[in-house]
């Protein structure tokens, strides 16, 4: 699909080839919709292929969809997502102990089975695990997946189904008859559509803000660690001391964790750079914390990625009142596990009006009706520097 | 607004929390070759206070890894020692004691792994610094200017049997001649017949050590004939290795076929050295996001530079072959590449860390440890990747895993982005740079890790930005539980 004519329209047209617009996508062409993505560049390339890649989202509406669908999620896209079930998180300080009985506790309100660990426990079951393990728990949910497998593997899927994806197709307007959206401008020209799903990470503000429609989000950056691959653990999903992240299955450690950058704003074709810092030394030596008996390794790389924050930091999925025909999410930072369930609402929303499985009422956009219009600054989710630095960027050229 | 009438921070960003650098110099120079060395001096003359780093004698690991030449398990066990070879790199270099009596302050064994200027992105730092390492810790260092001479490192393309002891690049092995007085092998056959395949036989013969051919896959030699004929070793045009046999300390033979008639001559040898060509060593500066811009006819991708060699990072200039390689057209490579890809088969190892041939690569299988590829899987491929639009290098790693290994791509890197071009039908100039990430030197989390973490971190440090309201479970949100939820959370969270 290189072509100069301009691109067949769609019933519906995604916006954002990320985990969520991808799963939403997929799930559309399950049931026979008609269905174009439209990237700025590559399917999966910001945070949706940077992550964490854990599947535990026990504060989420979407948990108990999320912990239904990911066993099943290889079967499902015909392609692999190195998923694996159930979640150690252990401390090594008796502070991170006690939250994480806290989590505990809200897993269990869902029903879930979770133990509780002592060090010892810790150290039979995480065979990288040093003396310092104090404690921490077992879920027998959850789990993690590879982000960067899983977003091709949407993508594979949903052109299995009859799917299709535009890359390198930035959109930069709407065009709109009475209350509708009818197209989307591209720079191949105008894609009609009959229905929208603008799923477009940090762009995603501005896009809505062209329709006059608030959707507020801040940009930031933030950072893992890779290590050289080790001895595979039976049990991969294994995070703690402050940190998120797993052991591949190839057997790398990926962690992430500690401080962010907030950034000014995102370039509609992505951000400039992903730069990483010395505060990857701050994140080594937490990582070898954890797990003592891995200090040997090497690190092999560090990355950023850019993710968005609602206010409240959480989901916004919602279909507009007006338009009436354009549907809005942003996971606000926390998307690649929850993507299964994700897609599964944004279904459910663009074609019902309503999501069949889960209560997401609270995830709406007008909960943020009456927010200041610089609330970035009174959170103090805003660097002075970053807004100068791209004023000035933006006058040299 | 805050008293001092600034605005409120988040205390959870990055903004006051990069750790200040142990030490700080007006200059900081990596890489003591001939570039380093005589901008290191010369700022030194002039009574700026100056450090120069160098990376050997190098951590022994590093050399098993090929990071960050391809020593091909050639190297004797003197490099096992390396404060025992410190006087050897020195003495090696003798530019280096004019540079420490002009006032330099010299490092050897010191690696430098990062380098970290404020810019697109990244606006939070308070000063630039650079990451240095040797073989028990790291420690940051700030500078007014830093120079990068990173050098080059060899150009690496694969033939069947390339994946043990014994094949070397030619930086490899005059590294380990020259530096190191290290290199283990006796007879010798050469990739490459222009200046470096020459410069590298002239070496070898020097020393002693016996070459068998010159091998060039293209139709003619492409050196100075009058040094190729003073060698009087054999030079083998139309031709290349299509079989490396082996035992256990690695190459025993190397078996050649004449592209021309396709006759095939086998020859007893300990050691092949690829001769094919240099790449800039630019990753210090691609990870910190300096502008790199594509000079075919120089090695491929280089900084941009000015007359000055200014890069477009504050402070930080380029100088040597990191900006590029005299006589180092990409072409002369890729023309390599592809007469190997014409001639082995396709079960061809590419990258050595992950275990993933050619035939991965173009058919997109992802790694065994997965399994059998499902029937869905078995329908996708590189070339049909690229018909929903070009095709990049950093996405089809994730997806094969090649570049993805602890070398850090160093033996794979060039390889793969010449087989995505020539397997996809499509020009080596549309497939971008994947790219580098800091470390770029593989260090171990006990060496790299900053274990007197502050207690401004400590205490301020959250798993993720550090938002209450994010985790609050969901059907508390809007009840009267909800306040007790976020009171319990921001006082517990933080870890």
């Amino acid at each position: 699909m290189t072509g100069s004519e301009t691109p067949r329209g769609a019933s519906v047209v995604v916006i954002g080839g990320g985990v969520t617009g991808l799963s939403a996508a997929w799930w559309l062409a399950r049931d026979g919709v008609d269905v174009l993505v439209l990237d700025k560049g590559i399917v999966g390339w910001e945070a949706s292929g940077r992550n964490g890649g854990g599947c535990s989202h026990y504060q989420s509406p979407l948990f108990a969809e999320e912990q239904r669908l990911w066993p099943m999620m290889d079967e499902l896209l015909g392609y692999p997502t190195e998923h694996q079930s159930h979640k150690i998180i252990f401390g090594v300080t008796q502070k991170q102990v006690d939250y994480y009985k806290y989590i505990a506790a809200t897993i269990r309100s869902h029903g879930a089975q979770v133990d509780d660990l002592t060090g010892d426990d810790i150290r039979r079951l995480v065979p990288l695990a040093g003396p310092n393990a104090l404690g921490g728990l077992y879920a027998h949910t959850g789990g993690q997946a590879n982000p960067q497998r899983t977003v091709q593997a949407y993508a594979w899927a949903l052109q299995d189904h009859g799917g299709r994806i535009l890359q390198h197709t930035p959109v930069i307007g709407f065009e709109r008859i009475g209350g509708a959206v009818t197209g989307v401008v591209t720079p191949r020209g105008v894609i009609g559509c009959d229905h929208v799903l603008v799923a477009a990470g940090p762009q995603g503000g501005q896009l809505m803000s062209l329709l006059d429609v608030a959707m507020p989000m801040a940009p930031a950056r933030a950072e893992m660690v890779v290590t050289e691959p080790c001895e595979i653990m039976p049990l991969r999903a294994v995070d703690g001391n402050g940190l998120y992240g797993r052991q591949t299955a190839r057997g790398n450690l990926a962690y992430g964790g500690g401080p962010h950058e907030w950034m000014d704003a995102v370039e509609p074709d992505g951000p400039k750079a992903r730069p990483t810092t010395p505060l990857v030394r701050n994140l080594a030596a937490r990582v070898a914390g954890l797990f003592p008996k891995a200090a040997h390794l090497r690190v092999i790389r560090s990355w950023a990625g850019v993710i968005e924050t609602t206010p409240d930091g959480r989901p916004i999925l919602d279909r507009l009142k007006d338009p009436g025909n354009v549907t809005v999410a942003t996971m606000s930072g926390v998307g690649f596990g929850l993507s299964p369930a994700s897609g599964h609402a944004l279904r459910d929303l663009i074609m019902d009006g309503t999501c069949s499985f889960a209560d997401i009422s609270k995830l709406g956009l007008d909960r943020f009706a009456g927010l200041e219009p610089d609330w970035r600054q009174r959170k103090g989710w805003f660097t002075e520097a970053s807004k100068e630095f791209n004023e000035h960027a933006a006058l040299a050229g | 607004m805050s008293a001092d009438g600034n605005l409120p921070n988040d205390r959870f960003s990055q903004v006051g929390r990069h750790p200040a650098p142990q030490v700080r110099y007006d200059l900081v120079v990596v890489g003591a070759g001939e570039a380093g060395v005589r901008a290191a001096t010369e700022a030194a003359t002039a009574g700026r206070s100056v450090l120069l780093v160098d990376e050997h004698p190098l951590d022994p690991g590093l050399i098993g890894l090929d990071v960050p030449y391809l020593f091909g398990g050639r190297a004797t066990a003197a490099v096992q020692t390396p404060s025992r070879l410190m006087e050897q790199v020195f003495a090696a270099r003798p530019a280096l004691e004019a540079a420490v009596e002009a006032g330099v302050e010299l490092e050897l064994g010191v690696s430098c792994w990062g380098l970290y200027v404020n810019g697109p992105n990244l606006q939070t730092l308070a000063s630039p610094v650079i990451g240095l390492a040797d073989l028990e810790k790291a420690w940051l260092v700030g500078f007014d200017e830093a120079i990068i001479a990173s050098g080059a490192r060899d150009l690496v393309l694969g033939f069947p049997g390339w994946d043990q002891p014994g094949v070397v690049g030619a930086r490899g092995f005059s590294s380990l001649v020259d530096l190191y007085d290290a290199f283990a092998g006796r007879r010798i056959v050469i990739l490459g017949t222009g200046a470096l395949a020459i410069e590298t036989a002239e070496k070898a013969r020097a020393r002693g050590l016996e070459v068998l051919a010159l091998v060039e896959a293209h139709d003619v030699a492409q050196g100075d004939p009058a040094r190729l004929a003073a060698l009087g070793v054999p030079v083998l045009p139309q031709t290349v290795p299509v079989k490396a046999k082996g035992g256990i300390d690695g190459v025993e033979q190397l078996t050649l076929r004449s592209l021309a008639d396709g006759s095939e001559q086998t020859l007893a040898c300990d050691t092949v050295v690829m001769a094919l060509g240099l790449v800039p060593q630019i990753e210090l500066l691609d990870a910190a996001g300096a502008r790199i811009v594509r000079q075919a006819e120089h090695g491929g991708f280089v900084p941009q530079v000015d007359a000055e060699g200014r890069t477009s990072l504050t402070g930080v200039r380029a100088v040597g072959e990191v900006t590029g390689i005299e006589d180092g057209d990409t072409a002369y490579g890729l023309g390599w590449m592809q007469a190997l890809m014409a001639a082995t088969a396709d079960d061809t190892m590419i990258c050595q860390c992950e275990d993933v041939t050619r035939a991965d690569l173009l058919d997109l299988r992802p790694p065994r440890y997965l399994g059998e590829p499902s029937v869905q899987m078995r329908r996708q491929s590189l070339t049909r990747l690229a018909e929903d639009g070009p095709v990049n290098q950093d996405q089809i790693k994730r997806l094969t895993r090649a570049c993805m290994g602890p070398c850090q791509a160093r033996r794979c890197r060039e390889q793969t982005a010449m087989a995505m071009a020539i397997g996809t039908g499509t020009a080596l100039e549309t497939i971008p740079l994947a790219g580098y990430r800091a470390p770029v030197r593989p260090l171990p989390l006990k060496v790299i890790g900053e274990t007197a973490e502050s207690p401004e971190l400590t205490n301020n440090w959250d798993v993720w930005f550090g938002i209450p309201d994010q985790w609050i479970p969901y059907p508390a949100i809007g009840t009267d539980e909800e306040p007790d939820h976020w009171a319990y959370i921001a006082a517990t969270k933080y870890l």
